[in-house]
């Protein structure tokens, strides 16, 4: 699967949206998601949550192992995917769409993301 | 050191295999979802390269001697054509590896030794087999191995052989023709399912994997790696090398003491590990040891190997072993060895996850039966 364009990504597999009156949706990519293998169990921030870039804000169990979920930018939690909490299928299934995992209210510009291409690159696409 | 390649090297890198190290080999661990994988095992038939398994293969007039020897079980007591799961221990009593033997002729069985310690196998065995008149042979590199699992698994290869396939039964092996190649057909596995492994010439492995490929299709036969061997295992409540069974423990700390088999004619009944297993046996009988449980996750997070199971106080009671989300029963399942005391199915224990403790239920092993 290609990464999306309009996208963002950090280095550890997180993928951001642009912000739309300053809250920008978080996922992770589907080369993470490919790379966990069947994700069983998410462990999402709380709204309410304040979070900084780089931050562990949860857990993705897969049947294998278990990750532990980056947030690529700081803000505060505004929303998270109940969908994916009760199918967790999702992340794998729609990494870019449905299966999303929450929402930030940015604080600020986020840093030291990389586009589609620089992303690519990074996974040795 | 770069990892070693199975006959079917080729054809998992044509499916987009997803490869992992796996004891020095590189093995496919999925192909897609390792959910359906495992599901296809269960309901349909699957298809697995086991060819990282080691084989070795001894012969001569003393070769039932030399293993009744140098195993627990009673081989030479076995007859031809049959199989054994067994083990071979440390002369503490340790076990070194569980194994399956097939006999495969009056003079001449086959010894299969997980990938991890096939070659600790091997030594020992040729060291064991000083004064018989028996010959070590290491064949790891004269097979292939093909796993077909799975209730359709049956239909598959009978499809493609003219051997007596109802006439095979459980733990018995056979010399046949696949697809009109040569292969040892054997009726074991370590999925819980009926199926069939077939031990074949390196050279001949990828045209049987085509044949039952092809041959399967109609059946819903898919592919299958490593990780959904592992969750089918788990389900079947089957120890696992490094996991359930290590050098720390006896057959009977493990609650496998059936294996040994105290009542050998061979030898006058002496094997390596005689002494200490029979003091193992004494102990277990009179103190317990911890006990291999099952354990069922009403919650969604999953108890892994090494983490701790503790009682309602968080006293320390047990240790995982292997855990996994159960794809059969749609919840975490995992093997554990617990304190007696709390080793009763229906009982309440909690596993420490990372700080939290998860409650989960004692269940008796398997998770998993088959109809039969």
């Amino acid at each position: 699967m290609s990464n999306p364009q309009h996208l963002t990504y950090s280095k550890e597999h997180e993928w951001l949206t642009a912000a739309e009156g300053g809250v920008a949706t978080v996922g992770i990519t589907a080369f993470a998601a490919d790379a966990l293998g069947d994700v069983v169990y998410v462990q999402l921030p709380e709204v309410g949550d304040t979070v900084a870039a780089g931050d562990t804000c949860g857990e993705l169990e897969s049947t294998k192992s278990v990750s532990d979920l980056y947030t690529p930018a700081s803000g505060e939690v505004v929303e998270v995917n109940q969908a994916v909490i009760d199918d967790p299928a999702l992340v794998n299934s729609e990494p870019f769409e449905g299966g999303w995992l929450f929402k930030l209210r940015l604080d600020g510009e986020p840093e030291g993301l990389l586009s589609a291409d620089e992303y690519t690159a990074h996974t040795g696409g | 050191m770069s990892l070693r390649l199975t006959a079917l090297d080729a054809v998992h890198r044509s499916l987009g295999a997803t490869m992992t190290d796996f004891a020095g080999w590189d093995m496919p661990l999925r192909y897609g979802s390792e959910r359906e994988e495992h599901n296809a095992v269960r309901t349909k038939a699957g298809l697995f390269d086991l060819s990282h398994m080691g084989e070795i293969t001894v012969t001569g007039p003393q070769a039932g001697e030399l293993l009744d020897h140098a195993l627990v079980g009673f081989v030479s007591a076995l007859a031809v054509n049959k199989a054994r799961y067994t083990m071979i221990c440390a002369p503490d009593g340790g076990i070194l590896d569980d194994l399956i033997v097939y006999r495969t002729g009056e003079a001449e069985f086959m010894v299969v030794a997980n990938a991890s310690n096939a070659q600790l196998v091997l030594d020992e065995l040729t060291a064991r087999a000083e004064g018989f008149d028996a010959v070590v042979r290491d064949d790891r590199d004269a097979y292939a191995l093909i796993a077909v699992q799975g209730p359709d698994s049956p239909a598959i290869l009978g499809s493609l052989t003219d051997a007596d396939l109802p006439g095979l039964k459980y733990y018995t092996s056979l010399p046949a023709t696949v697809a009109g190649r040569p292969a040892l057909l054997a009726r074991t596995g370590y999925t819980g399912e009926d199926g069939f492994e077939l031990f074949l010439a390196p050279a001949d492995a990828e045209a049987v994997w085509a044949a039952l490929t092809e041959a399967g299709a109609s059946y819903g036969l898919i592919p299958c790696g490593l990780s959904c061997r592992d969750t089918l295992r788990l389900e079947a409540g089957m120890p696992l090398y490094g996991h359930e069974l290590n050098t720390s423990l006896t057959p009977f700390d493990a609650g496998l003491g059936r294996v040994v088999r105290f009542d050998k004619t061979t030898n006058d009944g002496a094997f390596v590990g005689r002494e200490a297993l029979e003091k193992a046996a004494e102990q277990a009988a009179a103190t317990p040891p911890r006990v291999l449980v099952g354990l069922v996750s009403p919650g969604r997070r999953v108890p892994r190997a090494e983490m701790n199971v503790v009682d309602a106080e968080g006293t320390v009671i047990g240790s995982i072993t292997s855990g996994a989300p159960s794809p059969t029963l749609g919840k975490p399942i995992a093997m554990a060895y617990v304190d007696a005391a709390h080793a009763t199915p229906g009982g309440s224990v909690a596993v420490d996850v990372r700080g939290t403790h998860e409650p989960v239920e004692v269940v008796a092993l398997p998770f998993y039966k088959r109809a039969r």
